[in-house]
This record gives structure tokens, C-alpha cells and sequence, in this order.
């Protein structure tokens, strides 16, 4: 097929870092007015091009031509001037100064070389108004939902003029209301002819607002091909290097279909309140069944693990374990009780950076590891090294630094801190979230295995795959209720869908969304 | 944020193997120098210091050097110690020098006394050990929930004490200089039991005790944790804000034994003086040492090698007939330096 | 099409009082400090017989100038997150060039210890922007080097400036002549309503405070991320430099050994002012009053002794101001966590 002069061609990229070859010939190709996707496992390569693309990296060889010119971007800057512009999957704003001055910083409208205040957020009013969002833009940038953040991150973008808009990530703290709202931004942008490369790990999305696709996989592109040309089924196999029978073969996640033998109440939890964003919820799971909990973002769900895990206090309601009320003044009550929570956010509330895979995984272990306050070196590794083999965890050995390892081997590791502790009840909060597909089918086979074998767990996730495939129950949460409980027998995606948004749903507008 | 994610990108291949083999070459020699120098750089640097003193310092290599220099750090050395764990933790401890003034002015109040309890010479004197450490613990008992309670930033929540903590000492002894002859108390600046100088003594069992202590328990895990990532600490149990509150009385106690040796030395206690700028020199020497500031990592022996590293500078200069205040200079250049060649690898 | 949903966008109602309520809040604690500085000249005024005499005003002006001045300068290092310990030294070394110079005249002394601050506030910047050592350990560093070249300079001890050129008039003398105008202070007002200014209406003000918010974003919208740290650390040392030419100025000598722990003294007067140590939030012209309120401390005890009734030894001044600083945190730390819950 003959295309049209492309927007942007990168051809035989190279970099290398120390001791690793990050990407080896990277080739990307966009069209004018293209939405283009942009694919791989963690590590594939796909974050190290882009910021070739942005200026925030060297490459080593290869070339870059932007609007038919060969290009060199020095920096960040360099490259918004150009007209390529970056919203990076973490927003990257400054969350205390005002909506205008974020969308205008660093090119504030000035009078005499003072700032024009009017003039600035007269401004970035009408370059909200374009994606019909009308807010006080003299506010704080962190008084405003994610959504609303990610529109000022768009609306920064578009006002550099920009050709080539990079979205990495966009939808991973989106809610589908707020994600739909995006994909109509984008193709608003596609129709003023603007390209987006568009990175995502939901294949869902990029078959509703993508031209094409590019597969990276071990620095190398693997596929670029029309999105229309390719099945789900035919890019995951890409992207894991698979034969297609291989894939084919199970369903799309580890867990295997069937329900597990549910036997004694576990954790009945009734009428729980935390603050004004968990109101009534309640909630039972059984030692050997695997609960799902679903929800929008900012329906709670978070905040029920935690508040019974008593790393939040409650205000009101009541929990008990094994028929017995209790009161967890801390996480460490929890776990006296045989409770353990793997937390969402693997970097800011799970892992010890620079502390070895070893003391990582016996954190929680520690007061039965030692004597006298001493910890006893030999029981340690020996508990370590069975879960190192028993979970697959590819590491140089116990002693590497958990920062060294990829996403997926970390979550294991935290993972294994809680099941060296022999727990009865696990609570997982978004467990796969951001780990390749790999390491995720083996997490999800984990998780099943543990129930089978008498685990109660409590599972937090927005994939309605993982909740359809993966759970004897699911809970739904909406604005802090729980709103209804789905048996076994009635889970589908459509159920929980209706369940979440429910006809009368708002949205969790407004509110900040705490369990981004 | 960016830098896990750009580990995960550089240094995970797809199989999830960190990266061993071939793959490496010239980039794992540079690598290798660079973290042999973070690893062993003031170790290496105090050895050419010493070389340097033996070749070119006359009389450098004699017990009275080694002891006189020793003498001079054990308190630095004390307090250091205290403070590495303090920022060990992610914290940082202000407070220190004034808290030396505290505890140094109330020791001659209680063993000088005429009446009272204390006025027994073996009572008073035990009293004069015990009581100023422990109301030095006590205010790092302040300091620390400052912190943890009231979630006060810790350089603000010593900031308090370093600036009111002076004043106290001052009120108490009303300014006053204090002097005094009192040879079992001084005992612990001025003993020299096997010809080593009592707080020499002191300092070593304090260093190799707080090393072990990091190095074998529970107790060390969890400072290292709480520095590392205090929000997933708190998560796996580890019970946060008790860890906090102990290394700030640790290092209350720490400086509370600092100032009892500072006076003992002096014959005389003026909490003008005493501590002054005790809270900049221990700093320094964690930080030459090796222990990063942000927190998470610690080496206690290298704490105690920064610290000798500064007093070496200090002495060479001195016997070199370099004046004090050029001493400053190069101090402040060798922290740069030792700081700049430690610092983690940039990712 | 799908716009952005209403409630995702407007604010609901809820929501906007408990609004109003964090803008209350804000208020009351940024206009708490001028409450508390109103407060405490109500009761000197009322309690004391000269208190509001012109002498005394103009006394405690010229006296915090030096602090004040300073504060600013650090007002603008902690908005990027940073941190500055050196300027008591960088003072001290200014005092001593400054009247080594003075001889020459005021504009030479003036300018040789403006451009002794500026190269080592740069040279703060540049290591900590360039090297990227923390601010603590780099200014601490300047610390002692600062004071060890003062102590060289000024061969450890006092250095006389010259009284045969105007250069004490700038610490001792008053604008136009008139009493009530102290120089120390009208340049203190000067430097003060210039930084206000600047954090307003400039972009490089903004942009100070945008580094401090999120350093990262601030790169990657393209912000010169480092030359803005390096001209904040310079800035702080070219207003530590003319607080130690005050310095000077006002006690007729360079002083290689003043200063000591006026960093922590304009740490305090920042954080009473209520700026974020943290960095991306914070008022310039709070830290004034915050200056002026530690002063005025010191001012009002030695009134309380005048009156004869207590005698309050000077290093209650320490204590009472230490005191003073825990009470300002802890209130502003329940503020914050009302206003998050």
C-alpha cells in the first residue's frame, strides 16, 4: 500500500546502556493524522525510543526524519518547540500552582515582562473549552481529578501547536467514562490533523482509536502493520514472541475456569466507613475462594483493603475474622491475624529499593525470624530461597537489589512476602497492574493455585478479564457502597459493568481519586 | 519515579534476567571502578591520608599522635553515630551540638552540689553521669515525636531544639562558665586505662556495637526499611514510628555522653561553647563516610572513617603549619568531593 | 459525542464549601503570622511606654534587616526545594571584604562583597544543579569554606571599615536624613517589595516555585530546570552578601566570626512565614513578617527586663524563640491536616 510522505520515520535506532543493549534497529513509522499505537512487553524498548524521539535520550546510531527533515532533539524542549509533545503516563504537571499556569509555564503571556494573568487564563479557558471542560483555572492544579489533569496535560500540549502528540500510558489511571472522554480528544486531534503515538498495554483500547500499530519486542520492531489487519490474539503472540497456538490454546489470563471449594468464613466485613469515601460496604470471603472486588476508580476499593488491613482507622462498622470481631489499630495487627496486602502502587508502598530481594521478602517475617531481636541469618535464607524457586523469581540470587528486578519479578517477591508468612487471607490490590504479560499469567496462575489450597483472597483489579476468569465472587463498588455481589454462576463482564456504572452511577467526578 | 522506571527499561531484559554476561564489557570496568571508589573511596582516601602524614608529617607515626588525634574525634566520632542512624531512617538530627550543651552543663550542677542527694561524692557522681544522658535521651524523645506524632519535618522539628535547646543550658547554668576538679568523673576524658584514652574506649564500643546491632537485628532491618520506604514499611508491619522514636533517643544519648566527655576534657563547662557546631562536623562525617542523606543505606564504619578522614585533614594541615581557617576550606572541599564520588550511580 | 460529564468537571457542591473552607483555612495561616505580628505590637504598645517610639521601630528594623534579607534570599531557595546553610558564613565573608574595601569607598566595597556572595551562591548552584550533590551537604560545605576564607581574609580577628568614607552611613545612617527611615531598612522594604514582584509577575518567579512543585514535570515542559536553581542559590548569596555589608557597615568592622547560625535563624523566619520546606508553595512577603516576629521577640523581652518587674537573662531570648518556632509548626501542621480531611 502506498503511503502518504510519513510525519515522523525513525529508522535503525541503537542505544546502549551500560550492559544492556536497550534497542537494537528500532524502526517507527507515523502518517500525518495517524493515530498510531505503539506495543511491547516491559522492557521491549517501547519507553527508551520515545524518549529518543523527546530529546530526554542519545541515541546511539541510526536516523530521525520529522516532517520529511532530519532531526536531532537536544532536549525536552527542543523537541515541544518542534512540535512533538509528550503527556507521560504519571502526569507530569506541577500539582500546586494554578491549571493556566500549567498549561502556560515556561511561555506565560506577558505585558512589560510581567505576566498578563488575565490574558493567560482567558486562554487556557478557551483551550479547555475545545474539549468542553469548564473549570475555575485560577485553581490548583491538585484540586481536579485525574481526567481533568490529564485534559490540562492534553490542553498544554495542543497549545505548543503541536504535530506529533505522544501519549504513554494516558488511560492507566483513567476510569471508561474518563477514558472515552480521552479517545474523543484524540480523534479530535486526529481530524485537525494532528498524529498521536499512542502506548498502552489494554489491546481493547487500541482497537477502538488506532490507525495502526507497531510491535517492539527485545529492541527490535517486530510489526507494523493496519490495526484492522491484525487480531488480539495475533499481537499478543508478537509481542511474546509465541507461536499463535501457544496463545491460543488457554484463555487470556492465568486463572484456570472453575470454582474452588469454598469452606469457612474468613473475613466478614459490615457497614464499613472511613472518611466520606467508604460508606457501608460490606463484604465476606471464605478461606479457599478468590473475591474479586470491582469498581470504578474512586469507588473504594482501595480503601476497603485498607481499612481492613487497619492501615486506615475505621469510623465506623465492623470486621471479624474467623466469626470473632477485631480491632487492627495498625497493618501490624493485620498481620498477627494472618492477614497480608499486596499494594497497589508496587513502588511507593511495596518495595525497599535498595534493599536485597532477601530482606524485601522477609520484611514482614522479621519478628518470627529472630531471636532476642536477632535475626537468625540461616532460617532467613533457607525460606528465602524456596520462594525464590517456588515463585520463579528470576533473580541473580537473593542478594540483588529488588530495584534491579523487572516489574513482574518484583511483584512476585512482595508477593512471597506475604505467603512466607503462611497467611489465610491475601488482599491484592491490582496485582498484575503493569507487569508484562509473562509474569502476569504466572501471577494469576499463583494466585489460583494459593486458593486451591485453602487461601482466602480478596482481589482488587480493573481488568474485567481477570475478574470474569479469576474469581468465585465478585464484589462491585460504587462511590464507597458496596452496590451489589455477584455469584459465581452470574459473572460476565457486562454483569460487573452494570453493576459498576449502574443507571443512576455519577461518575467520581469532583472528588480527587484516591486510589490512583 | 522516572528512575525505577528507567531501571526497569535498562536493566530488564525481557526474560526479567538482570543483566550478567557477555553484554557488559567496557562499560562493567568503568562501572566496576566507579563502585570500588563508592564503596571503599574513603577508606582509600583516608589510607592516602595516612601515607601521606607518615612520609611527610615528622612524628607522625607515634602513640602520642594516634592519641591525640583519636582524643580529638571520639566525640565526633559518638555523635556521628547517633546521627547515622538518625538519617539512616531518611531523618536528620539539628539538635545535637545543643543537646551536648545540655547535658554538659547539668553534670557539674549535680556533682558540685552542697546539699541534697547528690552531695555524696559517689552518688553525685554516678548522678552526673546517668541523669544529663538521659535528659538528653529524653529530649531526643521530644525530637523524635515531633517527627513521628506530629509529622514535623525532621530538620524543623530539631531546628526547635537547636535553637532553644543552647538557651537551655544557658538558663540553667545561667551562663555561666563552669569549672571544676572532680577526677573520677573526668575519668571518662581524661582515663587512659592500657594507655588508651577512655573515651577512645568509649568510642569503639559505641561504633562496633551500633554496626552489629545494624548488621544482626531486627532492629537494624527496620531502620533501613523505614529509610528505604517508610509507607511499605508500615504496610509489612514494621512498626514505624517506634523505630523513629529510638534513633532520635539514641542519638540524644549519644550527644548526651559527647558533652559529658567534652566538659571532663575541658575541666570547665560553658554552654557557650560546648557542642558548638558538633551538629555540622557529625554531618559531614556521615556523609563522608558513605551514608547518603536521603536514607536507606548506613555503614556506621564508614561513618567512623569519615569522621577520621576530617580530623586527619584537620590535624595535617595543622602540623603542616596550614592555619585552622584554611583548614575550613579544605574540609568543606574534601565533603564535595568524598559526597560527589559517592554518590548513586545516575540513572 | 462523549464530553467530559458535568460532575466530572464542575465541582460539586459539597465539595466546593470544604473548598472554601481550605481557602479559609490558607488564609488564616498565611495571615496568621501578620495576626501574631499585630498581635505582639498591640501588646508592646500598650504594655511598653516606648515601644512605638520612632527610636524603637527604627532600631528594630536596622537590627533584622540583616536576618530579613537573608530570609528572602532563602524564601526563593526553599520555593525550588532547596536549602542554603552557607549565607551566615557568605555574610561574614562579605563584612570582612567590605571593609577591606571600604577605604576605596561605599560603591567599590559595596560591589566586591555583592560579587564574593554572587560567585559563591553560584558556585552553590552550580554544584548542586550540575554535580547534583544535595543542597544540604553542598551548602554545608560552603559553610566552612566560606568561614574559613573569612577567617584567612580577615586574620582571625575584626577588621575595621573606614569611617572616613560613607561607607557606615548604609548600616547606620537614615534615608534623607529623616529618623524613621533607617537605610538597613528601606533596603530590606526595597529587596522585599522587588522579590514579591518577582514571585508574582515574573516567569522566572513562577517558574521557582513550579521547580520546587514537581522537578521532573518542570524539566519535561522544558524549563531551564537548572539554571533556575543556580540563579536562586546566587541570588541568596548576593542577599547574604548585603545583609554582611550592613553588617559591617553597622558596626563600623568586618566580622569574620558573626553570623553563626543566621541560616537557621532565616530557616525559622521562612517556615514561621508559612513557605513549604518542601518546596512549589510559599509567600515572600510572609517571611518578612516572619523575620520581623522572631525579632520583635527579642525586642519585647528587653523592654520586660526594663520594666524591672522580672529580669529574664538574654538567653531566655534562644528559648523563648525556639519555643516560639514549635508553636507556629505544630499550629500550621493541624491547619494542613484540617484542610486535607
Amino acid at each position: 500500500m502506498a503511503q502518504a510522505e510519513p510525519l515522523l520515520l525513525m529508522e535503525g535506532i541503537t542505544k546502549t546502556f551500560p550492559g544492556v543493549r536497550a534497542l537494537r534497529g528500532a524502526s517507527l513509522r507515523v502518517g500525518p493524522g495517524e493515530v498510531h499505537a505503539v506495543i511491547g512487553q516491559n522492557g521491549a524498548g517501547k519507553s527508551t525510543m520515545i524518549k529518543i524521539l523527546t530529546g530526554a535520550y542519545r541515541r546511539d546510531s541510526g536516523s530521525i526524519f520529522f516532517n520529511g527533515k532530519p532531526i536531532e532533539f537536544h532536549s525536552p524542549q527542543a523537541a515541544q518547540l518542534a512540535g512533538v509533545n509528550t503527556i507521560y503516563q504519571e502526569i507530569n504537571l506541577v500539582p500546586f500552582r494554578s491549571v493556566s499556569e500549567n498549561i502556560f509555564l515556561g511561555r506565560e503571556p506577558r505585558r512589560l515582562g510581567f505576566i498578563n494573568w488575565s490574558r493567560m487564563n482567558a486562554e487556557a479557558r478557551a483551550l479547555l473549552q475545545q474539549f468542553d471542560v469548564k473549570i475555575d483555572v485560577t485553581r490548583p492544579l491538585l484540586t481536579y481529578n485525574v481526567a481533568i489533569q490529564q485534559m490540562v496535560a492534553i490542553a498544554r500540549a495542543i497549545s505548543f501547536k503541536s504535530k506529533l502528540v505522544i501519549m504513554d500510558e494516558p488511560t492507566s489511571s483513567l476510569d471508561d467514562k474518563e477514558v472515552s472522554t480521552l479517545f474523543e480528544v484524540i480523534r479530535r486531534l486526529k481530524a485537525q490533523g494532528v498524529s498521536v503515538i499512542f502506548v498502552s498495554h489494554r489491546l481493547d483500547e487500541l482497537y477502538a482509536v488506532c490507525d495502526r500499530v507497531t510491535v517492539m519486542r527485545d529492541g527490535q520492531t517486530v510489526t507494523d502493520k493496519a490495526i484492522k489487519e491484525i487480531t488480539k490474539l495475533e499481537l499478543v503472540a508478537l509481542m511474546l514472541g509465541k507461536e499463535l497456538g501457544e496463545v491460543t490454546r488457554s484463555g487470556t489470563t492465568g486463572f484456570s475456569e472453575g470454582t474452588h471449594q469454598a469452606e469457612e468464613q474468613l473475613l466478614e466485613a459490615r457497614k464499613l466507613k472511613v472518611g466520606h469515601r467508604l460508606n457501608d460496604v460490606d463484604l465476606d470471603v471464605r478461606a479457599g475462594e478468590i473475591v474479586g472486588l470491582a469498581g470504578l476508580l474512586g469507588s473504594g476499593r482501595t480503601e476497603v483493603a485498607r481499612a481492613v488491613f487497619g492501615a486506615d482507622q475505621l469510623e465506623g462498622g465492623q470486621v471479624k475474622v474467623d466469626n470473632r470481631p477485631v480491632h487492627f489499630r495498625s497493618p501490624a495487627d493485620a498481620i498477627k491475624a494472618g492477614i497480608g496486602f499486596c499494594s497497589e502502587d508496587r513502588k511507593v508502598e511495596g518495595i525497599i529499593p535498595f534493599m536485597s530481594v532477601r530482606e524485601n521478602m522477609t520484611l514482614a517475617l522479621l519478628p518470627h525470624l529472630s531471636r532476642a531481636g536477632i535475626v537468625q541469618k540461616a532460617k532467613q535464607q533457607e525460606i528465602v530461597e524456596k520462594f525464590i524457586k517456588r515463585l520463579d523469581i528470576k533473580t541473580a540470587g537473593p542478594e540483588q537489589k529488588i530495584r534491579e528486578l523487572s516489574g513482574g519479578n518484583q511483584q512476585k517477591v512482595l508477593l512471597a512476602r506475604w505467603l512466607c508468612l503462611n497467611p489465610r487471607l491475601l488482599l491484592l490490590d491490582e496485582p498484575t497492574r503493569g507487569i508484562d504479560v509473562g509474569a502476569k499469567s504466572e501471577i494469576q496462575a499463583l494466585i489460583n493455585e494459593l486458593a486451591n489450597e485453602g487461601l482466602g483472597v480478596l482481589m482488587i483489579s480493573s481488568e474485567l478479564e481477570e475478574l470474569t476468569e479469576g474469581c468465585d465472587r465478585v464484589v462491585v463498588l460504587r462511590d464507597g457502597h458496596s452496590v451489589a455481589e455477584i455469584p459465581h454462576e452470574g459473572i460476565s463482564e457486562n454483569a460487573i459493568m452494570a453493576a459498576m456504572v449502574h443507571e443512576t452511577a455519577a461518575a467520581p467526578g469532583g472528588e480527587r481519586n484516591t486510589d490512583v | 519515579m522516572s528512575e525505577l522506571k528507567s531501571v526497569e527499561n535498562t536493566l530488564a531484559s525481557p526474560t526479567g534476567k538482570a543483566p550478567t554476561g557477555p553484554a557488559r564489557g567496557n562499560g562493567l570496568k568503568r562501572e566496576g571502578l566507579g563502585n570500588f571508589l563508592r564503596s571503599y573511596g574513603a577508606l582509600l582516601a583516608l589510607l592516602l591520608l595516612v601515607i601521606y602524614n607518615i612520609i611527610f608529617t615528622r612524628n607522625f607515626l607515634t602513640t602520642q599522635t594516634l592519641n591525640v588525634n583519636l582524643t580529638q574525634v571520639a566525640t565526633i566520632v559518638i555523635v556521628a553515630t547517633g546521627m547515622t542512624l538518625v538519617i539512616a531512617t531518611g531523618g536528620i538530627d539539628l539538635s545535637v551540638g545543643s543537646l551536648m550543651a545540655i547535658s554538659g552543663a547539668l553534670a557539674p550542677l549535680i556533682f558540685l552540689s552542697k546539699q541534697g542527694p547528690f552531695s555524696d561524692p559517689v552518688l553525685g557522681v554516678v548522678a552526673a553521669f546517668i541523669i544529663p544522658v538521659l535528659v538528653a535521651g529524653a529530649f531526643g524523645l521530644f525530637n523524635g515525636s515531633l517527627v513521628t506524632h506530629f509529622k514535623i519535618q525532621p530538620i524543623i522539628a530539631t531546628l526547635v531544639l537547636f535553637i532553644a535547646g543552647r538557651g537551655i543550658a544557658q538558663v540553667v547554668t545561667n551562663g555561666n562558665l563552669q569549672t571544676f576538679r572532680n577526677p573520677s568523673f573526668q575519668y571518662i576524658g581524661l582515663g587512659r586505662p592500657f594507655d588508651i584514652p577512655f573515651q577512645v574506649i568509649l568510642m569503639l564500643v559505641i561504633v562496633a556495637l551500633t554496626a552489629w546491632v545494624m548488621r544482626v537485628t531486627i532492629f537494624g532491618r527496620y531502620v533501613l526499611a523505614v529509610g528505604g520506604n517508610e509507607a511499605a514499611a508500615r504496610l509489612s508491619g514494621v512498626p514505624v514510628n517506634r523505630v523513629k522514636l529510638a534513633v532520635y533517643v539514641i542519638s540524644g544519648i549519644l550527644s548526651g555522653i559527647a558533652g559529658l566527655i567534652v566538659i571532663a576534657i575541658n575541666s570547665s563547662s560553658d554552654a557557650n561553647l560546648v557542642g558548638q557546631n558538633m551538629e555540622l562536623d557529625a554531618i559531614a562525617a556521615v556523609a563522608v563516610g558513605g551514608t547518603p542523606l536521603t536514607g536507606g543505606r548506613v555503614t556506621i564504619f564508614g561513618t567512623l572513617i569519615g569522621a577520621l578522614i576530617i580530623q586527619l585533614i584537620r590535624y595535617t594541615l595543622l602540623a603542616n603549619r596550614v592555619p585552622d581557617a584554611a583548614a575550613l576550606v579544605v574540609k568543606a572541599a574534601i565533603i564535595l568531593v568524598a559526597v560527589y564520588i559517592q554518590r548513586p550511580r545516575q540513572s | 459525542m462523549a464530553t467530559i460529564p458535568a460532575n466530572a468537571a464542575a465541582v460539586p457542591p459539597g465539595k466546593s464549601q470544604s473548598n472554601t473552607r481550605a481557602r479559609a483555612a490558607s488564609i488564616l495561616q498565611r495571615q496568621g503570622v501578620l495576626i501574631a505580628l499585630v498581635l505582639l505590637v498591640l501588646f508592646g504598645s500598650i504594655r511598653y511606654e516606648n515601644f512605638l517610639s520612632v527610636y524603637n521601630i527604627s532600631s528594630v528594623l536596622r537590627f533584622n534587616s540583616m536576618i530579613a534579607l537573608i530570609a528572602l534570599g532563602m524564601t526563593f531557595v526553599i520555593m525550588t526545594g532547596g536549602i542554603d546553610l552557607s549565607v551566615g558564613s557568605v555574610a561574614a565573608l562579605a563584612s570582612v571584604v567590605a571593609a577591606q574595601v571600604s577605604p576605596n569607598g561605599l560603591l567599590p566595597a559595596v560591589a566586591a562583597a555583592l560579587l564574593v556572595g554572587i560567585f559563591i551562591g553560584f558556585l552553590n548552584g552550580f554544584i548542586i544543579a550540575k554535580l547534583h550533590i544535595l543542597p544540604f551537604i553542598t551548602t554545608l560545605a560552603m559553610l566552612l569554606a566560606a568561614r574559613g576564607m573569612a577567617l584567612i581574609l580577615a586574620n582571625n580577628t575584626s577588621v575595621s571599615a573606614s569611617y572616613e568614607t560613607d561607607f557606615t552611613k548604609l548600616g547606620q545612617g537614615d534615608l534623607f536624613g529623616i529618623d524613621f527611615l533607617p537605610i538597613p531598612a528601606v533596603i530590606m522594604v526595597a529587596a522585599f517589595l522587588v522579590g514579591i514582584i518577582v514571585i508574582n509577575y515574573t516567569g522566572f518567579g513562577r517558574h521557582v516555585l513550579a521547580v520546587g512543585g514537581n522537578e521532573e514535570a518542570t524539566r519535561l515542559m522544558g524549563l531551564p530546570v537548572d539554571r533556575i536553581k543556580i540563579a536562586v542559590y546566587t541570588i541568596n548569596g548576593a542577599l547574604a552578601a548585603l545583609a554582611g555589608i550592613i553588617l559591617a557597615s553597622q558596626f563600623g568592622a568586618g566580622q569574620p566570626l558573626e553570623g553563626n547560625g543566621w541560616e537557621l535563624s532565616a530557616i525559622a523566619s521562612v517556615v514561621v512565614g508559612g513557605t513549604l520546606l518542601t518546596g512549589g508553595m510559599g509567600s515572600v512577603g510572609s517571611s518578612l513578617i516572619g523575620a520581623l516576629l522572631l525579632g520583635l521577640i527579642f525586642n519585647i523581652l528587653n523592654f520586660e527586663n526594663g520594666r524591672g518587674f522580672i529580669s529574664l537573662s538574654a538567653y531566655w531570648q534562644s528559648v523563648i524563640r525556639g519555643f516560639f518556632l514549635l508553636v507556629v509548626v505544630l499550629l500550621q501542621n493541624r491547619l494542613a491536616r484540617r484542610n486535607k480531611t
